[in-house]
C-alpha cells in the first residue's frame, strides 16, 4: 500500500491562492503590501493637498536661519544669533548630558536600594520597599515638577546670602544652593601646556586612558602569574600607583586651581552654575528609574540559587570573593537586559525637560524652533530620528556588553 | 523499701521548663535579630529611625493643622495664624475642576461620575473570574453607554456604533468558525456598511435638544481625562498588540518586517514626540475637510504607542512556550487561527499578564504627558488654571501635587496588587 507518490500536479486554480498553503502566505503578503501602499498613497496625497492649501513645503532650509532665542544651559558656544541648527545641537547635547548623568545616578540608587531591600535589617528592607513602591507608582512628570518646585520655592534666593543678616550661607564656602541653581567650584589650570582649556582637559583624559590600559596590563600580568604558579601577586599598590601618580603629576604640572563661586551684586559669579531645571530633571529621573532598577537588582540577586553561595563558601572562598566571583557574575546576567531598557527609558523620559524649561532637544527643536518657524513636520521628524538613533546606538552598545557577560553555551 | 531509699536521689517528676533568657525571646529577640544584629545594622536602624522621625514630625503637623474650608490662600494663612499647616481648601474648592476639568458643564457632573461607577461594574467580571459570566453582557455594552454618558448628544451615535459592532460579531460568528480570514474580512465590511448607512440616517443637528446635552471633547479634563485615556488606550492596544506580536513571529517576511519596523520605531521614540505628532502633524495626514478632534488623535497615538510595548510583552510570552505546544497543535490538524486561539494564545497571554499590567500602569502614568500638548488633564489643570491662572491659589504647591501623586499612587498600586493576586491565582503549576 504505497502512498509515496508525487504530489498531484494540478492545474493552477484561483482558489488555490487561499486554500493552498504553498501560495497562501504569498497571497496574504501581497494583500498586506497593497494595503500598506494604498494607505501610504492616501496619507501622502492628503499631506500634499494640505501643504498646498496652507502654502507650505517640506524644506530644511530654516536650519540656517538665526534662532533668535537664548539658551541658558549649554555645553557649546551659542547665542541668540546662532542658527536653528545650532540650537538643535545645543539641545541634543543637553539631552545626552542629562541622560548620561541620570543613568549613572539611577544605577547607584537602584543598586543600593536593591541590595538594601534584601538586607536582614527589617526596618531597612521595609523602608526600601516603601521607596520603590512610592516612586514606581507616581508618574515621573509629577516627580520632575515636585523636585523642580523644591528647587525654586524652597531654596533661598541669591540675595538671602547677602549682608550681615544673611539667612542662607554657602556650604563650606564652596557650594551655593540657590533658587536659580547650584553653584559649584570650577577647576581650571593656571599654567596649562595648551592655550585653550579644552586642550589641557584632553591631556588629562589621555592620561586617564593611559592609566586604564596600564591597570589592565597589571591585571593581565597578575592573572598570567596566577595561572602559572597558583599564587596571585599583590596588585593593590601598583594599581593605585598607576591610577593616581600620572594624575597627580599632571595636576601639578598644569597647576590645578579652583574658581569658587562668589556673590557679586544680585547674583553669584564664578564657578559652574548647574541650573535648577537640570538638577530637577536629573534627580527626578534618577530616583524614579532607580526604583525600577532596584527591583531588577533584587530579582537578579534572588535568582542566584542559594546552593551557589553555599558551594562557594564550602570551597573556602571569603564572603567578598563569593559575591565578586560567584553571585554577581550570575546576577548580572539577569540584571543587564532590563537595565538596558531602563537606560533607554531615561533617555526617552528626559524629553519631559520641556515642563521645567531645561533646553533639551525636545524643548529647542520640538518646542521653540517648531513654534517660531511653524515647520511641524520637519521638526518632529528630526526629533524622532534623533531619539531613534540614540536608542539604537545605546541598545547596540549595551547588547555587546550583555553578550560579553552572558552564559557561554557550547 | 530500704533498698529503694539507698539511691541518693531519684527525680520523680521532670523539672518545669524555665523560660528562655530575656534576650532570647519575644520582642527583644526579634529586635536583636532584625534591627540590631551587629553594629552596622544598628547604625542603619538608628539613622533610619531618625529619618522617619524627621519626616513624620514635619509631615504630621502639616496635615493635622490643615485648613479645609477657606476660599483662598490668604484666608488660609489668616486661619492658621502663623502655625505650620496645609491649605487643603484648594482641594475642596477646586474638587470638581481637579476631577472633571474647568469646562465640563457643572450641572452635568453626575454623568462622568455615573460612567465611572459603571466602569467599575463593567470591569469587574473581566478582572475577577468568579463573578457570574452574564455580567460580561454589561461589559460589552459599556463602551457605548459610557460614550453616550460622557459626550452626550444624540443617542443615535452610540446605537449605530453598537449595531456596527454587533453586525461584525454576527458575521464573524457565522463564517469565522470555518474560515477565519473570510469571517474577519466579512466582519469588517459588515461593520463599515452599518456605520456608513447609520451615519447617513442621523440628521444634521441631532445633537441639539438631545436628552443629554452634548459636551465637546475639548471640554473634557481633570483626572477624568487621565482615566478615559488610560482605559481606552489600554483596552484598544491589547488586541493590536496581540496582532503585532503574532505578525512579528510570523514566517511571512513582508509582514514580519513591517511589524518589526513599527514596533522598534515606536519603542525608540519618546511618547512626547508621538503626542507632538498628534497635536501638530497628524492633521496634515487627514483629508482636508476632516476635523478629527485632538482627543481622538491623542487616543490614536497613545494606542499605537502602548500596542508596541504590549506586542513585545506578548512576544516574550510566545517565545516562552515550549516548541512542543506548537507542534502538538499542528499534529492535531489545527490550522493557524485555531491553533493560536485554542492552544498558543491562552498560555502565552497567561505568561504575559504581569508584563501587560506593567505596560498598563506605565501608560496610565504617561497619560499625564498630554498636559504638554495643552490638554487639561489633572497635571494640566494644576499647572495651568489652578496654580498659574488663579490669584487665590497661587503658591499652594504641596497640597495640589501631593493630591495628584496620591491619586495616581492609589490607582497604580491597586493595579499592581491586583496583578500579583492574579499571578498567584493563575499559577497552575504545583510546587
Amino acid at each position: 500500500m504505497s502512498t509515496l507518490t508525487d504530489p498531484p500536479k494540478d492545474n493552477f486554480r484561483l482558489s488555490m491562492l487561499f486554500n493552498d498553503t504553498r501560495y497562501r502566505s504569498l497571497t496574504f503578503q501581497a494583500i498586506a503590501a497593497i494595503l500598506v501602499a494604498l494607505s501610504i498613497f492616501y496619507l501622502g496625497s492628503n499631506l500634499l493637498t494640505n501643504l498646498e492649501e496652507a502654502g507650505l513645503n517640506i524644506s530644511f532650509a530654516f536650519f540656517q536661519n538665526p534662532a533668535g532665542y537664548d539658551i541658558n544651559q549649554r555645553l557649546v558656544e551659542y547665542s541668540s544669533q546662532s542658527s536653528h541648527g545650532r540650537a538643535a545641537l545645543v539641545g541634543a547635547l543637553n539631552t545626552l548630558l542629562v541622560a548620561f548623568l541620570a543613568c549613572i545616578t539611577a544605577t547607584i540608587f537602584g543598586v543600593v536600594a536593591g541590595v538594601l531591600r534584601l538586607s536582614k535589617n527589617w526596618l531597612i528592607s521595609k523602608l526600601m520597599a516603601v521607596y520603590v513602591e512610592i516612586f514606581r507608582n507616581i508618574p515621573v512628570l509629577i516627580w520632575i515638577i515636585i523636585i523642580f518646585t523644591i528647587m525654586t520655592a524652597v531654596m533661598p534666593a541669591p540675595r538671602a546670602f547677602r549682608g550681615d543678616d544673611a539667612t542662607a550661607s554657602m556650604l563650606l564656602d564652596m557650594f551655593a544652593f540657590t533658587n536659580r541653581g547650584v553653584y559649584i567650584p570650577m577647576p581650571y589650570f593656571e599654567h596649562g601646556l595648551f592655550a585653550s582649556a579644552q586642550g589641557n582637559w584632553l591631556l588629562v583624559i589621555a592620561g586617564l586612558i593611559g592609566s586604564f590600559f596600564g591597570a589592565r596590563a597589571i591585571n593581565r600580568w597578575a592573572a598570567a602569574k596566577q595561572e602559572a604558579t597558583g599564587e596571585r601577586p599583590k596588585t593593590l599598590l601598583p594599581l593605585l600607583a598607576v591610577w593616581f601618580v600620572p594624575l597627580i603629576v599632571l595636576m601639578f604640572v598644569l597647576g590645578l586651581a579652583w574658581e569658587l563661586p562668589a556673590l557679586k551684586g544680585f547674583n553669584f559669579k564664578g564657578g559652574i552654575k548647574v541650573g535648577g531645571p537640570l538638577i530637577a530633571l536629573w534627580f527626578a529621573l534618577s530616583i524614579y528609574t532607580g526604583a525600577f532598577i532596584a527591583e531588577n537588582v533584587r530579582a537578579g540577586i534572588q535568582a542566584v540559587s542559594k546552593g551557589q553561595t553555599e558551594a562557594a563558601a564550602a570551597l573556602g572562598l571569603r564572603p567578598s570573593r563569593v559575591m565578586n566571583l560567584v553571585v554577581l557574575p550570575q546576577a548580572l546576567r539577569v540584571i543587564i537586559p532590563p537595565l538596558i531598557s531602563h537606560y533607554l527609558n531615561i533617555t526617552k523620559n528626559s524629553s519631559l525637560a520641556i515642563v521645567v524649561g531645561y533646553a533639551d532637544i525636545t524643548a529647542t527643536l520640538g518646542g521653540i524652533t517648531l513654534n517660531q518657524t511653524g515647520r511641524a513636520i520637519e521638526c518632529v521628524l528630526l526629533l524622532m530620528a534623533f531619539y531613534l538613533t540614540v536608542s539604537l546606538v545605546t541598545s547596540l552598545v549595551m547588547n555587546f556588553y550583555n553578550a560579553s557577560v552572558k552564559l557561554k553555551e557550547r | 523499701m530500704s533498698e529503694q531509699n539507698s539511691v541518693a536521689f531519684v527525680a520523680t517528676e521532670s523539672i518545669p521548663p524555665s523560660p528562655p533568657p530575656a534576650n532570647q525571646t519575644g520582642v527583644v529577640k526579634w529586635l536583636r535579630e532584625n534591627l540590631f544584629s551587629n553594629w552596622q545594622s544598628s547604625l542603619l536602624t538608628l539613622v533610619s529611625l531618625y529619618l522617619i522621625y524627621v519626616i513624620l514630625s514635619t509631615f504630621l503637623p502639616w496635615v493635622l493643622n490643615g485648613v479645609w474650608t477657606t476660599s483662598s490662600l490668604t484666608e488660609c494663612r489668616e486661619v492658621l495664624e502663623g502655625r505650620f499647616g496645609a491649605c487643603f481648601s484648594v482641594l475642596t474648592e477646586r474638587w470638581n475642576q481637579l476631577l472633571f476639568g474647568f469646562n465640563y458643564p457643572s450641572d452635568q457632573y453626575w454623568r462622568p461620575t455615573l460612567a465611572f461607577v459603571f466602569m467599575l461594574i463593567a470591569i469587574a467580571p473581566v478582572l475577577f473570574f468568579d463573578l457570574p459570566r452574564k455580567m460580561l453582557a454589561f461589559t460589552v455594552a459599556y463602551p457605548f453607554v459610557a460614550f453616550w454618558l460622557i459626550w452626550g448628544g444624540t443617542i443615535m451615535a452610540p446605537i449605530v456604533a453598537f449595531l456596527g459592532c454587533a453586525a461584525a460579531a454576527f458575521v464573524f460568528g457565522a463564517y469565522g468558525k470555518n474560515n477565519f480570514a473570510l469571517g474577519f474580512i466579512g466582519a469588517i465590511v459588515a461593520a463599515f456598511a452599518v456605520w456608513i448607512i447609520g451615519t447617513m440616517l442621523i440628521p444634521d443637528g441631532a445633537n441639539e435638544g438631545a436628552w443629554l446635552e452634548h459636551v465637546p471633547s475639548r471640554d473634557l479634563g481633570g483626572f477624568m481625562l487621565n482615566m478615559m485615556l488610560g482605559v481606552t488606550c489600554v483596552s484598544l492596544s491589547i488586541p493590536l498588540g496581540i496582532a503585532l506580536a503574532l505578525g512579528r513571529q510570523s514566517n511571512m517576511p513582508l509582514i514580519k518586517g513591517m511589524c518589526v519596523i513599527f514596533i522598534e520605531f515606536v519603542r525608540g521614540v519618546p511618547l512626547i514626540t508621538l503626542l507632538f505628532v498628534a497635536s501638530v502633524m497628524l492633521s496634515y495626514f487627514f483629508p482636508p475637510d476632516a476635523n478629527v478632534d485632538l482627543f481622538v488623535r491623542v487616543v490614536i497615538m497613545m494606542t499605537l504607542f502602548s500596542a508596541a510595548y504590549v506586542a513585545e510583552v506578548i512576544r516574550g510570552g510566545l517565545a516562552a512556550l515550549p516548541k512542543g505546544q506548537y507542534e502538538a497543535a499542528d499534529s492535531l490538524g489545527l490550522d493557524y487561527p485555531q491553533a493560536m486561539r485554542l492552544i498558543i494564545l491562552p498560555q502565552a497571554l497567561k505568561i504575559s499578564i504581569p508584563g501587560i499590567v506593567n505596560v498598563a500602569v506605565g501608560l496610565f502614568k504617561d497619560t499625564t504627558l498630554v498636559s504638554v500638548i495643552s490638554l487639561f488633564d489633572l497635571v494640566g489643570m494644576i499647572r495651568g488654571p489652578i496654580l498659574g491662572g488663579s490669584a487665590e491659589w497661587n503658591g499652594v504647591y504641596w497640597e495640589l501635587w501631593g493630591f495628584a501623586a496620591l491619586l495616581f499612587f492609589v490607582v497604580c498600586y491597586g493595579i499592581s496588587q491586583y496583578s500579583q493576586w492574579l499571578e498567584r491565582r493563575l499559577a497552575t503549576d504545583h510546587h
